[in-house]
């Protein structure tokens, strides 16, 4: 990716380890000439000799517009957030100047509940943003397997077998989609951070 | 939800038919669950775990495929069962005032069944009545208009029908009892 090399593309789904990536967040959005539609970079391999312009107008607009849907059913409260200062929405925002609120869309959130029954860490799904970073950890990096996408369309997130509370799950609290999480949506309750 | 007496083993004993015609790969998932579901009606949480463990993939795995499609039903038909017609035509109509009238009813939300199985409740895309919106369907009666109160009506007729059908019961008891 052009991330070694300094250059900045937009991604939130993007995993170097994942040998299929998931392309579900639709951000990553580049130009590559010969090729007659802009295409998302995480899938693209790098080949000699291809020229690649991360902007242009097609893909400025491409990625507004994912940006905005993305922002639509989030649960903007940057100041009430355990990410805010240290999230890739914010760092998005700031690196191709877009703001961090609706203009054009209809807000879609629903006040669900936090999941706070893992003992060092929390779920907020109104945080999610379903990039699948945090399945991918749980199925190939811990090999546990408890979460996964559920449900389908506006109702899709993440959760375990059964929806039940992610402390009843077969969750083995080993914190790795913590780590991952780009977002607020899953967080270490207050004194877990770092260890 | 709760199983019945003898259910577990019923599910058991039909899952395990179910896996050893279409074998234990991956790819066969779907259709496993499509034959679970035509034997026993839905998905219940049992056959998901033991197609997990057959499978060798992880329970939520099966229960993300489960709970994606819409054929797939998680809990099992009730005794009657209710569709709200959520199409285009019912949705301007307040069938969504409808649906949740039922919810409130029967203290169940949308896709689930009630703990004593009587009913079930269920979302649905145009029944093809549109000039009636909004519409439900109730067992194979369509209700035409829907009101909430009419909500009311169509479940007091069903407490009506099975009180008298205990009370029958009852008589029949009782003159066998007699005589
Ligand atoms: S996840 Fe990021 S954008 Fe969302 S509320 Fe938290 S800090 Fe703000
Ligand atoms: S919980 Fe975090 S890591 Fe998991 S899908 Fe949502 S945003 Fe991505
Ligand atoms: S990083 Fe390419 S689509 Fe998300
Ligand atoms: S939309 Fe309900 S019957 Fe057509």
């Amino acid at each position: 990716m052009a991330l070694d090399n300094g250059i900045y593309i937009p991604h939130l789904c993007g995993l170097r380890e994942s040998e299929r990536p998931a392309a579900s967040c639709r951000l990553c959005f580049v130009e590559v000439e010969g090729l007659p539609n802009p295409v998302t970079a995480c899938t693209l391999p790098v080949s000699e000799g291809m020229i690649v312009h991360t902007r242009t107008p097609r893909v400025d607009r491409l990625v507004r517009t994912g940006f905005e849907l993305l922002l639509s059913n989030h649960r903007l409260r940057c100041g009430k957030c355990e990410k805010n200062e240290n999230c890739e929405l914010q760092k998005i925002a700031r690196e191709r100047g877009l703001k961090l609120r609706l203009s054009r869309l209809r807000p879609l959130t629903t006040e669900v509940p936090v999941d706070e029954s893992p003992k060092t860490f929390k779920y907020d799904p109104g945080r999610c943003v379903l990039c699948g970073m945090c399945v991918w950890v749980c199925h190939h990096q811990t090999k546990v397997g408890a979460i996964g996408f559920i449900r389908r369309g506006i109702s899709r997130k993440v959760a375990a077998f059964g929806d039940v509370p992610l402390g009843e799950s077969r969750c083995t609290e080993c914190g790795e989609c913590v780590r991952v999480c780009p977002v607020g949506a899953l967080t270490f309750k207050e004194k877990f951070w770092g260890v | 939800m709760e199983l019945q007496g003898g259910e577990a083993e019923m599910i058991y004993a039909e899952v395990e038919g179910v896996l050893q015609r279409h074998g234990l790969e991956r790819e066969k998932l779907i259709p496993i669950l499509q034959d679970v579901q035509s034997k026993l009606g839905y998905l219940p949480k049992e056959a998901m775990q033991q197609i997990s463990e057959a499978l060798r993939i992880p329970e939520v795995d099966v229960y993300s495929v489960g709970t994606f499609y819409n054929q797939f039903r998680l809990n099992p038909p009730g005794k009657h069962q209710i569709k709200v017609c959520m199409g285009t035509a019912c949705h301007m109509m307040g069938g969504h005032i409808i649906l949740e009238s039922f919810e409130r009813r029967l203290g169940i939300k949308e896709g689930e069944t009630t703990p004593d199985r009587e009913f079930s409740l269920e979302r649905v895309a145009c029944v093809g009545c549109c000039a009636l919106a909004p519409v439900v369907v109730v067992d194979e009666k369509v209700e035409a208009k829907v009101s909430p109160i009419r909500v009311d009506g169509i479940l007091l007729a069903f407490e009506i029908e099975s009180k008298k059908s205990g009370e029958i019961e009852k008589l029949v008891e009782e003159e066998g009892r007699t005589q």
